[in-house]
């Protein structure tokens, strides 16, 4: 093994496969705190293929925090849509008039709206520039063969046949993380038949920050809203009714989006493609292994009905990057499993329970039973009259629930 | 750099080495507790050295230029954070097989360490000096306290530190390090500790007041079985570190500045521990 130290590979001490926002972010956080620590980014997507993508994600107010301590969040600031108010409802597709049953409205702190809407293009635009100012290496195009997690170093083998040598590698690759089966890490999956359609719309009446959540029988639509007159939606459906509508034309779409959408936005303009998802719930088994950590949907993906995926994402890059920058100035070996098992307990707890949460959620809301229906509705009313319950969900929705939380995630730097 | 010196062994006792070497280095097996033990260590000497020569706590090279001893090094758990800070580091054990399996995983991690089969009083007869003497979990394993102190007292340069890091010897210490780490959690081999060569705060104190150091702060380490880790801790019945410095010359010693002669600061301790 010893000569294994003298071989010719290229050496990084941090290698991240995937540059989406939890690689680039994971990128950035150390690089910023850690200037002594080289991190270099691959990615198999060609370079501009990023720049394609017309979704937009939800960012709590934590995720806003780390993002401008990071001198991210001023790039992307103008772009993005602060939602001031939510309502939720509870309705049969039909219902004329959908009664609200919770409103959320107000600051997660003073000055400090509880979400944004960003689109992701600007979220990944002004991440890639702040890792590039900070001497983060970004290779696009480049796709991981093949690893090897043998000491005394992680191997990575790239599809253009060059070989580095990383002291951690960070899996980032996404829901079917390649990286995650080669290190023969399992994984608990729950497919729940249901399909989320995204797409974006322009209405005629202004929004003012209001973002909608109804629960129809169907599963929950939601409407997010956008700069200018537009809105983000979210729209769950069983599967086959998701094909369904996904096969149909512009004008039968249209027509069904106008029904769940309703009129007291004006009339609709369907904007760019619509793109439909399947929802599954899946968690790894294991966050590390000696030289290997995963972050973001290679560690979970859990059902966008709470909109945390993305801040979930966020929070395992904030972990992981303390974690890996605290044992650094300790001196530690940063990808020693006894570092790396600071950050899996840090995020399982939590990973667990908001997966569980809005697993709940989705079962008690996506049916139509009348008893049910009735319970629930019981729960939703006591919610808005109860303030101390209903700021534990603002404070939830904006990413401050309990536990330690990584400085980043507090606008602290690391 | 990084090669291991020439020596005299041969193939079969590398590959013991190399076993070893795993053994030393992996969190979860023999050497376990000191893998768990090593955050808070680390903390503190991190901590205590950037604040003795003004270094920069964020720094992640801080201890460039500075010469660091960890003498009875092990299989080089110190070492290695040591030498990563940027030390340029001498580590000393007694057991040559111990060196070897450092110099292995030393040359595994790229990292420079100057490791030597000796002892203290051996590197101090042939006048050695360092910036900064790392005595951890050893003292309790020596046959002289005093002799080995005060060696380790006498190569610390002016300005510089000597850290002692070991276990009580009180009832409590008796209970949790030896009834408990070695027959409860069978975390050490039994026998690792024998009770009556458990070393008391003041007799570490004794011999390195009297080779001219001051000591400057002593903690205690706890252990919290629901993080399942080791943090600082006031109480210093179990495990427990003592720091003290060389003054430069010209500088007045602490123990000459106050008369009478420092006293332990026993009633403070006393206190503290309940409010946590």
């Amino acid at each position: 093994m010893p000569d294994r130290a003298k071989s010719s590979a290229a050496k990084s001490d941090i290698v991240i496969a995937g540059a989406g926002y939890v690689g680039l972010t994971v990128a950035v956080a150390i690089a910023e705190a850690a200037p002594g620590l080289s991190v270099r980014v691959v990615d198999a997507a060609p370079e501009g293929v990023w720049t394609k993508d017309e979704r937009a994600s939800a960012l709590s107010a934590a995720a806003v925090r780390m993002l401008s301590r990071l001198g991210v969040w001023q790039e992307v600031e103008s772009e993005s849509q602060p939602i001031t108010e939510m309502i939720v409802t509870d309705s049969r597709t039909s219902d004329p008039v959908r009664p609200v049953f919770l409103t959320f409205a107000g600051d997660a702190r003073p000055g400090e709206p509880f979400a944004h809407m960003a689109p992701n293009t600007a979220l990944i635009r002004a991440l890639r520039k702040r890792a590039e100012a900070l001497g983060v290496a970004i290779d696009m195009g480049t796709p991981v063969s093949g690893i090897s997690l043998e000491e005394p170093a992680a191997t990575v083998s790239l599809a253009d046949g060059r070989t580095i040598e990383a002291r951690l590698l960070v899996a980032c690759d996404g829901r079917k993380s390649k990286l995650r089966e080669w290190a023969g890490i399992g994984t608990v999956s729950w497919d729940y038949g249901q399909s989320g359609i995204v797409a974006t719309v322009r209405h005629e009446r202004p929004h003012n920050g209001l973002a909608q959540e109804h629960f129809l029988p169907s599963g929950p639509f939601a409407v997010l809203p956008l700069p200018d007159n537009r809105a983000s939606l979210v729209w769950t459906e069983p599967t086959r009714a998701a094909e369904r509508l996904m096969a149909a034309d512009d004008l039968i779409f249209e027509a069904e989006l106008e029904q769940r959408f309703g009129h007291k936005l004006g009339p609709l303009r369907l904007e760019g493609g619509r793109r439909a998802y399947p929802l599954n719930l899946i968690i790894a088994r294991d966050f590390v292994r000696p030289r290997l950590a995963l972050a973001g949907d290679a560690a979970h993906g859990i059902h966008p009905i709470a909109g945390q995926g993305l801040n979930l994402g966020l929070k395992d890059a904030a972990a992981l990057a303390e974690t890996v920058v605290e044992a650094a100035r300790l001196g530690l070996d940063i990808g020693a499993l006894d570092v790396l098992e600071r950050y899996q307990r840090w995020r399982r707890f939590d990973t667990l329970s908001m997966g569980a949460t809005t697993d709940v959620l989705n079962r008690l809301f996506s049916n139509d039973n009348a008893l049910l229906r009735t319970v629930r509705d019981f729960g939703l009313s006591l919610v808005d009259r109860a303030p101390p319950l209903k700021s534990y969900f603002i404070d939830q929705a904006a990413g401050f629930g309990r536990g330690a939380r990584p400085r980043l995630l507090e606008g602290e730097a690391i | 750099m990084t090669e291991a010196k020439p020596s005299t062994i041969d193939a079969n006792e590398i590959d013991r080495f190399s076993r070893l070497a795993r053994e030393w280095w992996n969190p979860a097996g023999k050497f376990k507790p000191l893998h768990k033990f090593n955050p808070v260590r680390l903390d503190y000497i991190r901590e205590q050295v950037c604040m003795n020569f003004g270094l920069d706590l964020k720094d992640l090279k801080p201890f460039e230029g500075l010469r660091i001893l960890d003498i009875g090094c092990g299989g080089g758990l110190i070492c290695e954070p040591m030498a990563r800070l940027g030390a340029s580091v001498v580590g000393a054990d007694a057991s040559e097989t111990n060196i070897e399996v450092a110099k292995i995983h030393a040359a595994q991690s790229d990292l420079a360490i100057d490791y030597r089969a000796t002892t203290s009083e051996d590197l101090e007869r042939a006048g050695e000096t360092f910036d900064v003497v790392l005595a951890l979990e050893i003292v309790e394993h020596v046959s002289d306290v005093d002799l080995f102190l005060s060696s380790c007292a006498k190569m610390v340069k002016p300005g510089g530190l000597l850290f002692v890091a070991t276990i009580n010897r009180t009832l409590k210490a008796g209970a949790m390090a030896i009834f408990g780490a070695e027959y409860v959690l069978r975390w050490l081999p039994r026998g690792t500790h024998q009770y009556s060569k458990l070393v008391r705060p003041q007799e570490i104190e004794a011999p390195v007041l009297a080779a001219g150091l001051d000591v400057i702060d002593e903690t205690g380490v706890v252990y919290n079985p629901l993080s399942d880790s080791f943090r600082r801790s006031s109480d210093i019945d179990v495990n427990y570190m003592i720091l003290s410095r060389r003054p430069r010359e010209g500088e007045m010693s602490e123990a000459a500045a106050s008369k009478p002669p420092r006293k332990r600061r026993t009633p403070a301790r006393r206190k503290a521990p309940k409010a946590g």
